[in-house]
């Protein structure tokens, strides 16, 4: 699927992920923040500054694993991404979501 | 006489030794294997025994009795391993060796949820991801009336991530024979956002759970286990009550990857994920789920990557470059319960599909589709496994790389 941000035309999947993670900018994160009603602060970089690295190192995402990185306390993070934190951060961050094999 | 250490006698380490036996020149090399235990364990028989479908006999055997002659089996515990000077320290005496193969697996860690590893342990916490857990589970369910069954996921990684969706299918069949599946509530209790997590799977699979009467619970990050209250809660208060808690808890790598400084937050030893080469060590690599790459913990993927593996042991020996092979083959039955399977087989960037393997349209097995025949082949795997798999034989028509072939793709 295509989806247009800023003129810019992305490579998304049906539930709205960027395909292609070099298509990503500060930019396009800050609409797709803007879909889930967040207005993205310096915690928020923080935690998507975090999961993009993890992602690029091939580590898996858990919540725990961010509660053990001692970036950001839990409550916190469910703060800033109301609804699913993991979902919303890693869509904002331009990342796939964490995945089974099925 | 240069030294081969293979750590870990499992499914990864079996193979590994031999298919290396016969392939290095043994005036060469001496080839040692290292486990401090003597029961080999078909662990994805695990899964039927709290079923009664399984007996203990058909998932243990003696491990000595896989490990070809010519390769030394060294019975003791693994102190450290002591990569700066090519050392693996044991409990009595210490091995060197020129290539070091980590096959050191994953394993439960109940300690790091809060009350999980409580005095209610296998007395309604239980674990099927141990011979011991998937025993006592059995003895439990032997005497489970009714009441709430909450089939739960940690986080991920886990070793055979479908396991516990098929656990939750076995139960609503075993349930159901025993003429008492009214009485019981089953519920499904994931971290990730569904039951099935990829566009296609959750397409054509989604019915599955509906269809069993299978409550789901997804999104669910557990902080908690309140045993004394028998509730999981999460971080963001979320509630579930059970009767019977059947978890998998979080899967970590062996404390012996911790203890030498070699692994990530998991004990998972960095590996690259087309070499199996360790990443800051060139002379060790890493197989099956003892890696960090992003492929299924799975049997099949270690077999697979167990080729891949064995052919960059003798590139690296020849000091040729290594193949970057591996592409993250896992192929795997899925038990949906009423002697009935599915079958999945998938790499790092193919998703599971539809189609026919592993012949295009012959088939004879069914991708992605409930099949009589794919439970057969499920139960079939176990002498596989014993007889072909743990020699490093090659299974006839399925190769090290995924194939397209009778793959429905882009559908």
């Amino acid at each position: 699927m295509i989806k247009t941000i800023k003129n810019i035309e992305l490579n998304v999947n049906d539930e709205g992920y960027l395909q292609d993670f070099s298509q990503w900018t500060k930019e396009i994160g800050i609409e797709l923040a803007k879909e889930h009603d967040i207005e993205l602060t310096d915690k928020h970089w923080e935690v998507i500054n975090y999961i993009q690295e993890q992602v690029a190192a091939n580590k898996p995402l858990s919540i725990r694993g961010i509660k053990k990185s001692g970036v950001i306390d839990i409550k916190q993070f469910y703060a800033l991404f109301p609804g699913g934190p993991l979902k919303v951060s890693t869509k904002i961050a331009g990342v796939p979501k964490p995945k089974s094999c099925i | 006489m240069k030294n081969l250490v293979i750590l870990g006698a499992g499914t990864s380490g079996t193979m590994m030794a031999n298919h290396l036996v016969s392939k290095l020149p043994k005036k060469e090399w001496k080839i040692y294997i290292v486990d401090q235990y003597k029961t080999h364990y078909y662990q994805p028989g695990f899964l039927f025994l709290p079923f009664d479908i399984y007996t203990e006999n058909q998932v243990k055997k003696e491990g000595k009795k896989f490990i070809p002659k010519g390769v030394d089996y060294v019975q003791q515990k693994i102190d450290r391993i002591d990569s700066e000077n090519n050392l693996v320290q044991l409990e009595n005496g210490v091995l060197s060796y020129d290539i070091l193969i980590i096959a050191t697996g994953s394993k439960i860690a109940p300690d790091e949820v809060e009350g999980m590893h409580s005095t209610e342990w296998r007395k309604s916490i239980f674990d099927f991801y141990t011979y011991e857990g998937a025993l006592a589970l059995r003895n439990k369910l032997r005497n489970f009336k009714k009441g709430k069954m909450v089939v739960h996921v940690t986080e991920m990684p886990i070793k055979c991530p479908v396991a516990p969706l098929e656990f939750a299918f076995l139960a609503d069949s075993y349930f159901d024979k025993k003429g008492i599946r009214n009485d019981v509530e089953i519920t499904y209790v994931t971290p990730l956002s569904g039951a099935f997590t990829k566009e296609y799977t959750s397409k054509t699979l989604g019915y599955l759970l509906e269809e069993k009467n299978i409550k789901l619970v997804p999104d669910f990050a557990i902080e908690k286990v309140d045993y004394e209250n028998n509730k999981i809660v999460d971080y963001a208060d979320q509630e579930v009550d059970y009767d019977l808690l059947v978890t998998v808890p979080t899967n970590m790598g062996d404390e012996v990857i911790e203890r030498s400084g070699l692994g990530d937050e998991l004990n998972f030893v960095p590996t690259h994920k087309h070499t199996l080469q360790s990443i800051d060590h060139k002379n060790i690599f890493v197989i099956g789920d003892a890696t960090n790459v992003p492929a299924s913990k799975a049997g099949s993927v270690a077999h697979f990557q167990a080729e891949t593996l064995t052919d960059n042991i003798l590139l690296y020996i020849n000091e040729k470059p290594l193949k970057e092979e591996f592409d993250g083959h896992a192929n795997c039955f899925i038990e949906t319960g009423k002697n009935k399977a599915l079958l999945i087989d998938f790499n790092y960037e193919q998703e599971p599909v539809s189609g026919t393997f592993p012949f295009a349209k012959i088939g004879p097995l069914k991708l992605l589709k409930e099949s009589i025949f794919n439970h057969w082949g499920k139960l079939a795997f176990r002498w596989i496994y014993w007889n072909m798999l743990l020699k490093g034989i090659p299974i006839p028509f399925v190769s090290r790389n995924m194939s397209t072939a009778g793959k429905n793709i882009n559908k």
